[in-house]
């Protein structure tokens, strides 16, 4: 299928305008739009211009080595590569269910993580955009210019993903690329000591994430014409649930329902994905597109993350949390919210959600534990799922008889997202630039959308000798003149 | 008699056939080594150990001690020789230590950083070699070796098996397994023997143990390696 704005019909004689690199996001990506003489827009693409190759050279290497190598494919969310990996090693090695101490480590792990990531992309990433509006004085809108403007707000952020960094460093060893997950559980439990300080903080991070969100919700709710049609198109929309529909980021079923709520599938094995999920390669990007099979390429592309998982969820286990979810829902409406800026505000309700879990584990017993890791019997491949901050991530390995991969397939959260972030710029290129003189502040309404979603471009591209290649020689005017394609 | 001679400055007594590196270890002075163990004959050929004796270089490994020698070893020149060194060994093999399960417990790495070692300097080689997982017990990465051969002397001379064996000259000498087939499994090594515990960085690895031990209470978490160095090398 050919989406609109997706390929011009007649490239020659288009204006070229590119944002290069598309700023405040992690990773490397550019967006390139065909303008015609009246700024009229023929084609919008966000580009990955990043390769990193992990599926093809964790190849040969020893399955216990995975799960640390991995992670190296991003510095925001390591944690996530890390688990999703020690999962689909769990099952390599037969652990069909960790002690409790592993199971409640990793989880306190992956909560830290979800707290710090979801605290730097609101505050560092897009505080600017949202407090000083999008086009807004362009040297102003950085971290810096809302450290000057809003002092406490900046410093919160720097806090709460402090905190975040602190329960990572406790549970996996360092705050970036640790390695407390191991095949069958974890290489360490927390001391009393390391629980007493994170207990210290505990109760104000609660509080200043539940003020984040009250941000937040004044922020979009005051502008309801801008943020709930900004970039807007209708999904399906994926995430895992947890026991009883909950909101789980570290382990459940999956679950996906198309833009009115429709249950698609539900209670879906992850170890089964590749029946449900199919994943599509264009010779533009190095970022696959992913779809659901059963509804193919042109309907089945779907959104992750945030704005789906508060969506898909029957409820939130924890109780500040779960009640700005039902105030979300209510202000929704009864029916999907699809505006992706609405990504913001359930971003902080996880963000919530994550604190007010990390302070339940703080009080349990389980974490103080010594009885780590657990096996069985070897299987020769295993599936890992989680919710990344960014969405769903899988991990998918096969392991020979010597204990070395020979096949390992990921599906990245951002990759998820493609389709989805494609459509949401192409969206606000009809709507803000279409017919005008194209100015940074308009160019960065594009960034804007993208940014809604937390895109980590550099987590999102690493197949290595699958992507189709097109390289086109264009003379002055536009036209092609030469065009070799590898597919 | 008692003997002595004097390194950087401080009296080192010696007993008549130590080396230069033995009686400094017994004295709780610490130089640098990467082929060099305690418990076997000195091989002489990673050059880490070389200091300077009345002004000449030689590897403290193989320079017998004697009265009165002056030897300099922490030295600003003899430092940066050795941080040379270590820096060709890094880029003539294949040392990823952000993933690889020795962090921590790594004779090289530690070396690097008691040299103050901040990047690898020379241009990687990025050599192709093969990881080894025949056997049921150890895995093999021969991409970790830095020629040290204490695994060949340890097979050899303590568990009489002569699994290891280098082979090539020069730049092209590599470690190989003594099989037909090239492969551990064909040998009768075993994880016990002397030659499975020996090995300074991450080529000879007992399977399955991964990152067993959290960050923190790894071998060079507790103390750099200038302090732990001892007579059995610890590991």
């Amino acid at each position: 299928m050919t989406y609109q704005l997706e390929t011009a019909q007649h490239p020659e004689n288009l204006r070229r305008v590119a944002i290069d690199p598309v700023s405040r996001v992690e990773g490397h990506g550019k967006v390139t739009i065909l303008l015609d003489d009246q700024n009229k827009v023929h084609q919008v693409r966000l580009h990955i211009v990043e390769f990193r190759g992990f599926e093809k050279f964790i190849q040969g290497r020893p399955y216990w080595e995975v799960p640390v190598m991995v992670q190296r494919l991003c510095g925001i969310c390591p944690v996530s590569h890390h688990l999703a990996a020690s999962k689909a090693l769990d099952v390599i090695v037969g652990a069909k269910k960790l002690t409790a101490t592993a199971e409640k480590m990793r989880r306190l792990m992956h909560y830290g993580q979800m707290l710090q990531s979801h605290a730097l992309h609101f505050f560092h990433l897009c505080s600017p955009d949202l407090l000083f509006g999008f086009d807004s004085d362009v040297t102003k809108r950085n971290i810096v210019g809302v450290a000057m403007a809003h002092p406490e707000t900046a410093k919160r952020g720097v806090l709460l993903r402090k905190f975040g960094q602190e329960v990572i460093r406790v549970t996996a060893g360092k705050r970036v690329h640790g390695t407390g997950a191991i095949p069958g559980g974890v290489n360490k439990a927390l001391t009393i000591a390391e629980r007493d300080e994170l207990l210290k903080d505990i109760y104000h991070i609660v509080q200043w994430s539940r003020d984040a969100v009250q941000l937040i919700q004044k922020v979009h709710t005051q502008d309801p014409g801008l943020y709930n049609s900004f970039g807007i198109f209708r999904s399906n929309f994926m995430s895992i649930v947890g026991n009883n529909g909950d909101l789980d980021f570290y382990h459940g079923t999956l679950r996906a329902r198309d833009d009115n709520g429709k249950i698609i599938f539900d209670h879906v094995d992850y170890q089964h994905y590749n029946q449900y999920i199919e994943e599509e390669v264009r010779a533009w990007s190095y970022m696959k597109f992913p779809y659901f099979k059963s509804l193919g390429k042109d309907h089945g592309w779907y959104k992750v993350g945030p704005l789906a998982r508060v969506q898909n969820c029957n409820q939130i286990s924890t109780p500040f949390a779960e009640h700005e979810r039902k105030e979300f829902v209510d202000y929704a409406g009864g029916s999907p919210m699809h505006a992706p800026l609405a990504y913001h505000w359930t971003r902080m309700i996880e963000m919530l959600h994550a604190a007010e879990v990390i302070k339940e584990l703080l009080h349990d017993d389980d974490l103080l534990g010594s009885d780590l890791v657990v096996e069985g019997e070897r299987q020769m491949e295993g599936v890992g799922v989680i919710e990344a901050p960014r969405g769903t991530l899988f991990h998918h390995y096969q392991v020979d008889e010597n204990d070395l991969i020979t096949m390992a397939n990921l599906i990245v959260s951002t990759t998820n997202n493609n389709q989805a972030m494609n459509e949401a710029i192409r969206h606000v290129a009809r709507r803000y630039l279409h017919g005008h003189e194209v100015t940074e502040g308009l160019l960065n309404h594009i960034e804007v959308a993208i940014r809604a979603f937390d895109p980590c471009l550099s987590c999102a591209t690493h197949a290595l000798g699958k992507m189709p290649l097109e390289v086109e020689l264009v003379d002055p005017e536009g036209r092609v003149v030469h065009s070799l394609s590898r597919s | 008699m008692s003997h002595t001679f004097t390194l950087d400055g401080k009296v080192i007594p010696f007993t008549e056939g130590q080396t230069i590196i033995q009686a400094a270890s017994a004295a709780g002075v610490f130089i640098p080594h990467l082929c060099y163990h305690p418990e076997f004959k000195a091989h002489g050929s990673c050059k880490l150990c070389t200091v300077k004796v009345n002004g000449r270089h030689t590897a403290s490994c193989t320079m017998r001690a004697a009265p009165g020698m002056v030897v300099e070893s922490e030295t600003e020149e003899i430092n940066a020789e050795r941080r040379a060194l270590t820096q060709m060994l890094f880029v003539e093999g294949n040392h990823f230590c952000p993933s690889c399960e020795k962090s921590g417990n790594c004779q090289l790495q530690a070396t690097a950083y008691h040299l103050g070692m901040m990047s690898p300097h020379y241009d990687h080689f990025f050599p192709n070699r093969a990881v080894d997982a025949s056997h049921p017990e150890v895995l093999l990465d021969f991409n970790r070796c830095i020629l040290c051969s204490l695994c060949v002397r340890a097979s050899r001379d303590v568990d009489g098996k002569n699994v290891f064996g280098l082979s090539g000259r020069g730049i092209k000498t590599h470690l190989i397994v003594n099989a037909k087939s090239g492969q551990l499994a064909d040998t009768d090594f075993s994880l016990a023997d002397k030659a499975a515990q020996v090995c300074p960085v991450g080529v000879i690895l007992k399977k399955r143990r991964g990152f067993a031990v959290p960050i923190g209470e790894r071998k060079y978490d507790q103390a750099p390696i200038s302090q732990t160095a001892d007579t059995t090398e610890g590991r």
